[in-house]
């Protein structure tokens, strides 16, 4: 009964290239030109790792948006992190932020200068860095969408110890995808799927009022290919509304208990996307009741003289050759920008598409130039 | 970033923690998003995102997968794996 589970979890094992050939076939018999978004990393690196690009036809163009939440995190709050880590606080966040640039360094650049940087799985590892070590100030660098954002909820919710607060970069996609509907030259979006899981296919309704198709996709090969058979379908039947391709995982109302969670600790702001700028509405920081567990405000006095250098320090990188912000945005292809796969790689990123797993350059750089695509 | 990995509870540790079998790998995990750990959720599938499980995939909800691929693309012969699925 169950088809394309992520890890063929299921006695029953169909024949799963059967059903992605069909849906191919299904796709291929549709002229319609389209040009379809998707809006998350793990979508992108599935496409670009199983060469969905080169067997899609013509008439079909999948482009990336900024489904990366590393790519987005604005320079200024990499800055704060590395300002907190050199002035004697434990900086602690996942391993995909610890390469990106601020406004000349990363955080790893700052740890090999002796600051205090470490990388951890989850939120609550570091809580527990913070019980068992009461003399370290432990701030936890809070990066990512809506999928990541309940646990940072759900660990503050329990008590956490004095020494341990959160520094916030957190961010709500449906406000950026609007955005991106306005400018990007865009027929349809596949919605990413696992911010679905926590805040369900509501969210995404203004984008089908205002005519996009829309579906809300799993990451299998399977399931982007039948997202883009049902986008299809409702462009061939001249509709937009927000389909749920990934029912599995994905409830209508989303994760209640998550969302709960997030309301309780966290509100709505504005918020600034590294190449984007600040979309309005689209930011999550702490409630007021949870303000002293806010690295930003607790440590302010703290890391202000540390800020004001690592700001005016100048980068190694030439940045200004990083199209970056273009690539997010859906208005160019990493192959377009000079500095890809020659002085920037994922060993040597210079600017953040290229370093996170779920940067459009890194998956192009690691799986194929052209992003599974025919080659150029 | 947002990469979640599905896996099957195959104990509860404590109210709020459960082992997830990950392909094999197994991690103890936090289950307070989908309201705590008991007996009960053993055997479940979840998706497990930063150390927390995020959302339970749907058994039934997969025939809603099949639904929609029968529809799109005219996969009748699922009915004989369905037929066949325990």
């Amino acid at each position: 009964m169950l088809i394309i589970m992520e890890n063929g979890n299921s006695s029953s094992k169909p024949d799963i290239p059967e059903f992605e050939k069909k849906l191919l076939e299904r796709i291929r018999s549709s002229k319609i030109p389209l040009r379809i978004m998707h809006v998350c990393g793990t979508h992108e690196r599935t496409i670009a790792k199983y060469g969905l690009r080169s067997v899609l036809p013509d008439n079909i163009e999948v482009i990336s948006g900024p489904g990366c939440p590393v790519c987005v995190t604005p320079e200024e709050d990499i800055n704060i992190a590395i300002a907190l880590a050199k002035s004697g606080a434990t900086v602690i966040t996942f391993g995909d932020m610890m390469r990106v640039p601020g406004s000349a360094e990363s955080l790893l650049d700052a740890k090999s200068e002796g600051a205090d940087v470490r990388m951890v799985y989850s939120i609550d590892d570091a809580v527990a860095l913070a019980e068992k070590k009461p003399e370290l100030e432990v701030v936890f660098f809070g990066i990512g969408f809506e999928t990541t954002v309940p646990a940072n909820a759900a660990a503050l919710l329990r008590e956490t110890p004095e020494n341990f607060s959160l520094l916030t970069s957190q961010k709500k996609t449906p406000p950026a995808i609007e955005l991106l509907a306005r400018d990007a030259n865009v027929d349809a979006f596949i919605a990413p799927g696992h911010v679905a899981t926590i805040i369900g296919t509501k969210p995404f309704e203004p984008l089908a009022e205002k005519g996009f198709p829309v579906v809300v996709s799993g990451f299998e090969v399977g399931d982007i290919l039948l997202g883009i058979s049902l986008l299809q379908a409702q462009i061939e039947e001249g509709i937009s509304r927000v389909d749920n391709g990934y029912p599995r995982a994905v409830k209508p109302e989303g994760n209640q208990i998550a969302l709960k969670m997030m309301e309780k600790v966290f509100e709505t702001s504005d918020s600034e996307w590294r190449g984007i700028g600040k979309i309005a509405n689209s930011g999550l920081v702490l409630r007021k009741e949870f303000e002293e567990k806010d690295a930003a405000k607790k440590h302010e006095d703290l890391y202000a003289s540390a800020l004001e250098e690592v700001r005016k320090k100048v980068g190694k990188k030439d940045k200004k050759r990083c199209i970056c912000a273009a690539i997010l945005t859906g208005k160019a292809k990493p192959s377009q920008c000079p500095n890809f796969g020659k002085n920037c790689s994922p060993k040597n990123p210079a600017g953040p598409c290229m370093v996170s797993q779920e940067g459009m350059c890194y998956n192009w750089f690691r799986y194929s130039r052209e992003g599974g695509g025919k080659l150029a | 970033m947002c990469i979640a990995i599905p896996g099957k509870i195959v104990s509860v540790v404590d109210e709020s923690t459960a082992t997830v079998d990950m392909g094999g790998v197994r991690r103890n995990v936090n289950m307070d998003l989908l309201g705590g750990a008991s007996e009960s959720v053993i055997g479940k599938h979840v998706l497990v995102h930063v150390g927390y499980a995020i959302a339970e995939i749907s058994e039934e909800e997969s025939e809603e997968t099949m639904r929609l691929l029968k529809q799109i693309a005219g996969l009748e012969e699922i009915d004989t794996l369905e037929s066949e699925s325990p």
